[in-house]
């Protein structure tokens, strides 16, 4: 049982689940400057991103809402508190670490320092049918900035 | 029936999950098979491998026979007339579209109804969503109460001349719920409709008889009943399927082929086109007969027991809600769950490192769900191998996942 129990601490670790119950950035921002809508076509949950940007187009809030599991409500708030002050260039490469590291089985040490409380995510990755639940919200801001960079509509980006 | 006993003809419950026993409770999403079926396949392979109705050689002549033997044994095992009755799809999915296509294209034109309901697989919604935009055919469906079960006394009134097909669940594979298959099948015949049952989750389970219920079409997959993967079951009756079109057009369906036409082949080949899943369907027999054999009385109230004691296993912790029938006469066996505060998935994920297989999620069934007001439930789903001390494992690992995940209150955060 012990063992179990172990497993358990190391995929759900406590700054996680801190952030899963501290219902940081949840929310919409109305009006908003971005808005993008997710979907995890494995569980159909779904994510609603709305952000606002500030001066020389910086990000300045960000707010994100739906419903999801401990794993993505969590992956969710660390992303919008990373984000908060950099501009869309800067989100680019940090949707582009988060899913490096998702996606790879290499230590963390590379890792940007923005991104130090996403490192609790490690243990996710040994379960790739939960991969997808952390990265839904960072899918989500790189589908929503690429559609906006093409100055179309981004309201239902899947 | 002796559940231990059973249990040493499947291999793969031996199998150890991250250390622990596998407990499988995902028995509504496929079911584990059992050595007899398995030797089945390589015994095909090894001995009788040739393609059907074609060859006059002797491998093909007993491949033929195998696959027929099949038929015959699955027609039996429902009381479907004749074999020609019995047509081999994928899946059950393949089956429903398979009449969409054949029956619906030919006879529904714009304004026919559609009759489902709101507890519909995706299986048996999506392909007549796709007609309906096609003909411009309208969907109708009779409604689930909040309690999980449908509610028959908006059928009559959602029934009328232009309701032309009712095609419905017998059982829910989200919920257990077993839906009153003769009074929906009643009603639709005193409209005139025809009727395609969706046994899926019920020919596993419970006896059936198609000349009883009197059905149109019957729908159900190989793989949910010990069967191999990739073999599914259409029952249609003889003079619906003579009337209907082909399905897929190719060898095997056709009697005679010009250059610029073609004459169907008699039943029930008109709707097996191609090389069928010749292996598969030779070693479902197998599977026929160890369920003839166990019998599915005994299954079912196997699996009532089962589903009686993870009922009162699961209400006695904190935070559940069961969803679906409280009267365990109207449920098969599945019982689907949330935990106050707790995503489906997270419990799947707790429950998977105690090497218990339970399925989280939607379970194709997201306008239900919606219904329901839930993303998803958890879901253990139960059949003839599973034990009373299976239950009592899925129990210890739930206390121990709402334990877990309810241990401290949210720390304040700093974070915005």
């Amino acid at each position: 049982m012990a063992e179990g129990d172990q497993e358990l601490q190391d995929l759900y670790r406590e700054v996680l689940l801190d952030y899963f119950r501290s219902g940081a950035h949840k929310g919409t921002l109305d009006p908003a400057d971005f808005k993008a809508h997710g979907i995890n076509p494995v569980c159909g949950d779904e994510i609603e991103l709305t952000m606002k940007t500030g001066k020389e187009g910086t990000i300045a809030a960000v707010r994100f809402s739906g419903h999801g599991c401990v794993i993505s409500q969590a992956s969710s708030a660390m992303m919008a508190e990373a984000l908060e002050g950099k501009s869309v260039s800067q989100a680019r490469e940090l949707v582009h670490a988060f899913k490096g590291m998702m996606l790879s089985k290499a230590p963390l040490e590379s890792l940007p320092e923005e991104l130090e409380a996403l490192k609790s995510l490690e243990g996710v990755r040994k379960f790739p049918m939960r991969v997808k639940c952390a990265t839904l919200a960072w899918n989500t801001l790189a589908q929503g900035l690429a559609a906006e960079g093409k100055k179309s509509e981004f309201q239902e980006v899947e | 029936m002796d559940a231990k006993k059973i249990r040493d003809d499947f291999p793969i419950l031996k199998r150890k999950i991250r250390g622990k026993t596998l407990v499988y409770l995902d028995n509504a999403a496929t079911t584990q098979k059992p050595r007899q079926v398995i030797q089945a396949l390589s015994e095909f392979y090894e001995n009788h491998n040739a393609n059907i109705h074609r060859g006059v050689h002797t491998l093909s002549d007993e491949a033929t026979a195998l696959v027929e033997e099949t038929r015959s044994k699955t027609a039996a095992f429902i009381g479907a007339p004749k074999p020609e009755t019995v047509v081999f799809t994928r899946n059950a999915t393949e089956a429903i579209n398979l009449v969409a296509h054949s029956w619906g294209r030919k006879f529904l034109k714009g304004g026919d109804e559609v009759l489902l309901t709101e507890m519909e697989h995706h299986s048996n919604l999506v392909p007549w969503q796709m007609l309906a935009q096609e003909r411009g055919i309208l969907l109708r469906f009779i409604p689930m109460t909040p309690e999980g079960t449908l509610d028959l006394s908006a059928a009559a009134g959602l029934l009328g001349p232009k309701t032309k097909l009712v095609s419905f669940t017998a059982a829910s594979n989200a919920l257990g719920t077993l839906i009153p298959v003769e009074k929906i099948l009643a009603l639709a015949k005193s409209a005139g409709a025809k009727t395609l049952v969706d046994a899926s989750q019920w020919a596993p389970h419970r006896p059936l008889d198609v000349a009883r219920w009197d059905c149109d079409f019957l729908a159900f997959s190989a793989h949910k009943m010990l069967g191999p993967t990739g073999v599914g079951v259409l029952y249609g009756k003889e003079e619906l399927l003579e009337q209907m079109d082909p399905f897929l057009g190719g060898g095997d369906m056709i009697s005679r082929v010009f250059l610029d036409r073609f004459t169907p082949n008699a039943l029930p080949f008109k709707f097996e086109a191609g090389t069928p899943n010749i292996a598969d369907e030779a070693a479902f027999a197998a599977a026929l007969d160890y369920l003839t054999k166990v019998g599915l009385t005994a299954v079912r109230e196997h699996e009532a027991a089962l589903t009686k004691k993870a009922i009162e296993t699961l209400s006695a912790l904190p935070g559940i809600t069961i969803y679906g029938p409280k009267d365990l006469a109207q449920r098969g066996g599945v019982v689907s769950f949330n935990v106050d505060g707790l995503h489906a998935h997270d419990i799947g994920t707790s429950l998977d490192l105690e090497g218990i297989a339970v399925r989280a999620g939607h379970h194709c069934c997201q306008p239900l769900m919606n219904k329901l007001k839930v993303p998803g439930t958890a879901r253990a789903s139960f059949y003839l191998y599973n034990t009373l001390e299976e239950v009592a494992a899925l129990g210890r690992a739930l206390e121990k996942t709402i334990a877990f995940f309810t241990k401290k209150p949210a720390a304040v955060s700093s974070h915005g």
